[in-house]
Formats: C-alpha cells, sequence, structure tokens
C-alpha cells in the first residue's frame, strides 16, 4: 500500500477517497480538509477568536491542534460534567493537552459551580444523560464565548457525527432539526456563532490523527452513552459504508447541497422573528420566562447526588 | 499474536501470521469502526500481522448526542 501523494509506505487508507496516504501526507489532508470546511461555510476568517469545546476525546483535542496548526487563535473551554471516573480521567488528557502546547484552557465544573451533575440531572428530570449534558454544554459555551468576546465556539462534531444525526432526524422527520442542520449556525442576540470545521472528516480519520501526531485521547466511551440511538445509527451507516464507501459523505453533503433549503418553513420562528425575551433569572434570549438551563438549575436544586448503575456497576467509576 | 480489544478491555490470542482483513473478520470488526496500532503508529490494511506482534484494536465510534 503506497501514499497516493508521494508512493512512500502508506500507513491509512480511505475507502470513500480510494486512496491511501504516508503519515505526513494524512496530516497535510486532514489540515486542508478543515481549511477547507472553514471556508467553504465561511467560518472564520483570520485575526477572529475561537472557543474549541473540549471534552477530552480525540474529536476536539484534534480540532484544538488542528486550528492551532493552521494559525487560529483558538482558546479552550473543559466542562467537568460530574460523570465519575470518566469525567476525571477525561479532564486529565484536556489539562494535559493544554499544558504540554502552552495553550489557554478554561475550566467550569458543573458540581463545584452549579450544584449539579449529569448523572443527578438525567435521575432528577427523568431524561436521558444526554440530554441535561447537551443542554448544559450549550448554555455554559455560549455564555463563556460572549463574556471572552470570542467570535465563534468550535466543536468536534465530524461527518460520522453528523451523517448520523440526520440519519435520525431522517428517520422521524423531525423537519425542525433538519432546517437547522448546517456546519455552521450564524450568531444572533444572545448566541455566539456555532461552527464544526470537522465536517469533511471521518470519525476513523479523527483518531488516526490522534495517534499519529501523538495526541493522548480518552478512548473509553462515555458511560452514560453507551447504547444510545446516536451510536446505534453511526453502527447502521458504517455497515452501509463497508459495502458502499463514501454513502455518509454523499448523504450529509447531498442533503446540504439540495435538500436543506426545503425545510426552511420549519425552521424555529424565534430563529427568524426574534420573538424572544431575557431569562428572567440569566437574561439569555428564552421563548419561555425562564430559559432552560436555569430551569434545570431549579430542578437540580438541593437533589442529593446520583450515582447511576449499569448492570449493578456504578457508571464512571 | 496478542490483541488488545478496548471498551471494555481485554485481550485475546491468535495463531499468526494472519493479514488485518483476517482478524477483523475473526473478531466480526467494521474497518470503519476500528483503528490497528502496534507499536504506538497506525497498522495499513494490506499488513500482514506476524506471530508475535502485540496490536490493539481500538474503536472510533463515540458520543452522545449533544
Amino acid at each position: 500500500m503506497k501514499c497516493k501523494v508521494c508512493r512512500e509506505p502508506a500507513v491509512i487508507d480511505i475507502r470513500r477517497h480510494n486512496a491511501n496516504f504516508c503519515s505526513d501526507h494524512f496530516l497535510k489532508l486532514v489540515r486542508d480538509q478543515t481549511q477547507k470546511a472553514i471556508d467553504e461555510f465561511k467560518m472564520v476568517t483570520p485575526g477572529e477568536r475561537v472557543l474549541v469545546a473540549v471534552s477530552g476525546g480525540k474529536d476536539s483535542l484534534a480540532l484544538w491542534d488542528i486550528l492551532i496548526e493552521l494559525g487560529y487563535q483558538a482558546d479552550g473551554l473543559y466542562i467537568g460534567l460530574g460523570i465519575g471516573g470518566y469525567s476525571d480521567r477525561s479532564g486529565d488528557q484536556v489539562r494535559a493537552f493544554a499544558a504540554e502546547r502552552g495553550l489557554k484552557l478554561e475550566q467550569v465544573d458543573l458540581r463545584d459551580q452549579y450544584g449539579y451533575d449529569v448523572p443527578t440531572a438525567a435521575a432528577v428530570t427523568k431524561r436521558v444523560p444526554c440530554s441535561a449534558c447537551g443542554l448544559s454544554k450549550r448554555h455554559l459555551f455560549d455564555q463563556a464565548a460572549l463574556r471572552g468576546g470570542y467570535d465563534a465556539v468550535a466543536t468536534g462534531h465530524n461527518l460520522d457525527d453528523e451523517a448520523a444525526v440526520l440519519f435520525g432526524n431522517t428517520l422521524r422527520w423531525q423537519t425542525e432539526y433538519l432546517a437547522r442542520q448546517y456546519p455552521v449556525l450564524p450568531a444572533r442576540p444572545g448566541f455566539p456563532r456555532k461552527i464544526k470545521p470537522l465536517v469533511r472528516l471521518g470519525e476513523r480519520e479523527m483518531a488516526a490523527y490522534c495517534v499519529l501526531r501523538g495526541i493522548d485521547y480518552i478512548v473509553e466511551e462515555c458511560p452514560m452513552a453507551v447504547g444510545n440511538k446516536h451510536i446505534g445509527y453511526k453502527e447502521a451507516l458504517n455497515a452501509i459504508e463497508a459495502t458502499s464507501p463514501g454513502s455518509k459523505n454523499a448523504f450529509y453533503f447531498g442533503f446540504l447541497a439540495r435538500a436543506v433549503e426545503r425545510f426552511a418553513d420549519a425552521a424555529p420562528a424565534h430563529a427568524e422573528a426574534g420573538d424572544t425575551a431575557a431569562c428572567t433569572r440569566c437574561g439569555v434570549p428564552t421563548t419561555s420566562e425562564i430559559c432552560a438551563f436555569c430551569r434545570l438549575l431549579e430542578k437540580t436544586a438541593g437533589a442529593e447526588p446520583v450515582h447511576l448503575t449499569i448492570k449493578g456497576k456504578r457508571v464512571g467509576a | 499474536m496478542q490483541v488488545n480489544l478496548r471498551n471494555p478491555n481485554r485481550t485475546m490470542n491468535f495463531d499468526g501470521p494472519m493479514s488485518i482483513v483476517a482478524l477483523l473478520q475473526k473478531l466480526d470488526l467494521n474497518r470503519e469502526s476500528v483503528l490497528v496500532i502496534r507499536g504506538g503508529t497506525l497498522v495499513p490494511g494490506d499488513a500482514l500481522l506476524a506471530a508475535d506482534d502485540v496490536v490493539e484494536i481500538r474503536p472510533v465510534i463515540s458520543g452522545g448526542t449533544s
């Protein structure tokens, strides 16, 4: 197996490109594809400041590394979610990554600063853990970006993430979600711009990038996400990809090119009409009197910390 | 060869030599969903693994829905 570019021995094959790459040319491909996504979707321009949402996983640490390599001003924000040992280990990975490279890292701890953690929020709200986790992260990343004067919040969502979300939304024809599934969401009052610079790169490529760059990331899966629908969708799409390389890319980018605009009428009204008011607690724009994050704070206030278990074993220990 | 698998961590042993494709078929794993790592770097898909190799099969699928 030889590199498509230099004919030296290859270390990875990318079947949807029908090409193999050596380490150097693979790393260049990843950076080029990230820059292409940034340019194509007008995510950031040189000189703008980016806040990277870092979890300790492969995608967010790779994204931070790539943005720095490409010359962007990128700082990190890590949120301690309180998922037992899993959160402890992921926080350690992020802090080590930032320290080794001399990067600026802001940290927030849900339990210490807001009095709850994700397992407790999931139990109190009786919803899947990913719901409280996503709500908390979105609110805190938005607020940190606005407070810090950042131009955009960057997340490590990759092609597999976006294709899986699209797959799930299409299965249930969730048109309001389909209408806003873009790799960039523009800033609006009270909310920073959101960008996903890794949408042109697959999950396997991001893991390979970390291995080849020597980036130590948390390989273990979030114990609260194990077996969730999203992972099931990814496995289903990978089964299709194995026999038809390029399917995920065609599905997602075909949607962006030829379908997403058809759902524009289903976009949430507040995104266009601006019929929001300030949350009476924290001031962020909301369609209710109290925003979803402050309602979560209200529900979890004083709740005994819970430790969810799977098959009798404490989650995240 | 020694094969280290993750999530959960476990070790399996196989007779070598064996191709990557054959190993992944034995383990019923999709190549799209894993990387094969030996000595800290990637093993290309057409490589032949030796009887005394120690390799890691690392899953790449992750994620909640946020």
